[in-house]
């Protein structure tokens, strides 16, 4: 009788260790993910910001500046975009 | 109160579907279907008599392909690069077809919101930019990769081990993560806000307001669901000139 809710007390142990885990799991996904975007957020801004800045100054060159513009967005959204699937591998 | 708490699906409800038949789920439904309008399109556009006014579908095809002539091609790889305006249309067609369907109603799923799709074209893509390289500079190409020229001796090691992290490695997988993970992120935020809009509607409550509260999920719903026709234009437009830049600098090294 003793061993058995030794067991009983192990399983119920185990249990509480893993919704403990998921738990945990669920809260560090949301910091992961907004950490993540931070650093995207204020780098996206600066550079349309930049870009805009550079297409009123030189209308002509508009073309250009927006196919640049959005080769810098696709490399620094990258990093936003991998702390999104981070979110999803560890908190779902 | 609410009778019962509010609670997300799991991931994979909103993400798998039933098989039509074995092997043949909606994803692969949907990505035939892109392949086969945009075959149609440019094969019934083609047909049309160059020499008259362009209309119907001969208008959208013409702006299409001049759209990516001038816009994708020039931009990025010069006069050079007409010849890959073919392959660049393409790939932009099929993808924008791709991720169209996420928000046309009862389909609803964008098909590269799976890994699959994505990963397959930005490998088909990393064979391309390196055969491509491979081609015009043999095999001073796997030099040039690691080494960009004119990077002094003492800094070779470390350039050589960063450049060839970044130009073999991350470029293949941020293509992939990059046109998945935006396909991925405007479907749950459409399920998000889809779900709050029908759990406000049918909540069992005694507060009469909060019915007609379910009006402001419904409004980011239909915001969310024009960025999403956005997003599908804009992500098709990366990959394409992503591609077309990295083929344009494994033909030409010193740009």
């Amino acid at each position: 009788m003793e061993a058995f809710s030794h067991l009983i007390g192990a399983a119920f142990d185990q249990q509480q260790a893993d919704a403990d885990k998921a738990a945990s799991a669920a809260a560090s996904a949301g910091f992961a993910y907004g950490l993540a975007a931070i650093g995207p957020g204020i780098g996206i801004g600066y550079l349309v910001g930049k870009s805009v800045e550079a297409m009123a100054r030189q209308p002509e060159a508009a073309g250009m500046v927006r196919t640049t513009m959005f080769l810098g967005i696709a490399f620094t959204e990258a990093l936003a975009l991998i702390g999104f699937v981070v979110f999803i591998l560890i908190g779902l | 109160m609410i009778a019962e708490a509010f609670s997300f699906p799991e991931i994979n409800s909103i993400l798998r579907w039933k098989d039509l038949f074995s092997t043949f789920n909606k994803i692969a439904l949907i990505a035939v279907a892109a392949a086969v309008i945009g075959s149609v399109i440019f094969i019934l556009a083609g047909r049309k008599n160059p020499l008259e006014a362009p209309k119907g579908v001969r208008n959208l095809a013409e702006t299409s392909v001049e759209f990516i002539e001038n816009g994708i091609v020039m931009q990025t790889m010069g006069k050079d690069g007409l010849g890959w305006t073919p392959f660049l249309l393409s790939l932009f067609i099929f993808i924008y077809l791709c991720n169209v369907p996420g928000i046309i109603p009862f389909l609803q799923m964008p098909a590269t919101a799976r890994m699959a799709i994505p990963m397959f074209l930005a490998l088909l893509v990393w064979v391309i930019y390196n055969g491509v390289g491979l081609k015009h500079q043999g095999i001073k190409y796997l030099t040039n990769t690691i080494w960009p020229p004119g990077v002094p001796v003492a800094l070779k090691p470390l350039v050589g081990v960063i450049e060839f992290i970044s130009n073999i490695i991350v470029r293949p997988f941020s293509l992939t993560v990059r046109l998945f993970a935006n396909m991925l992120a405007g479907h749950i935020l459409l399920v998000t806000f889809a779900l709050l809009t029908s759990s406000l509607i049918t909540a069992e409550t005694q507060q009469f307001l909060l019915k007609p509260m379910a009006i402001l999920p419904f409004f980011m719903l239909v915001f969310l669901t024009a960025f999403e026709v956005l997003v599908a234009f804009l992500q098709a437009y990366i990959f394409t000139i992503l591609t077309a830049v990295y083929i344009g600098g494994a033909a030409h090294p010193e740009h």
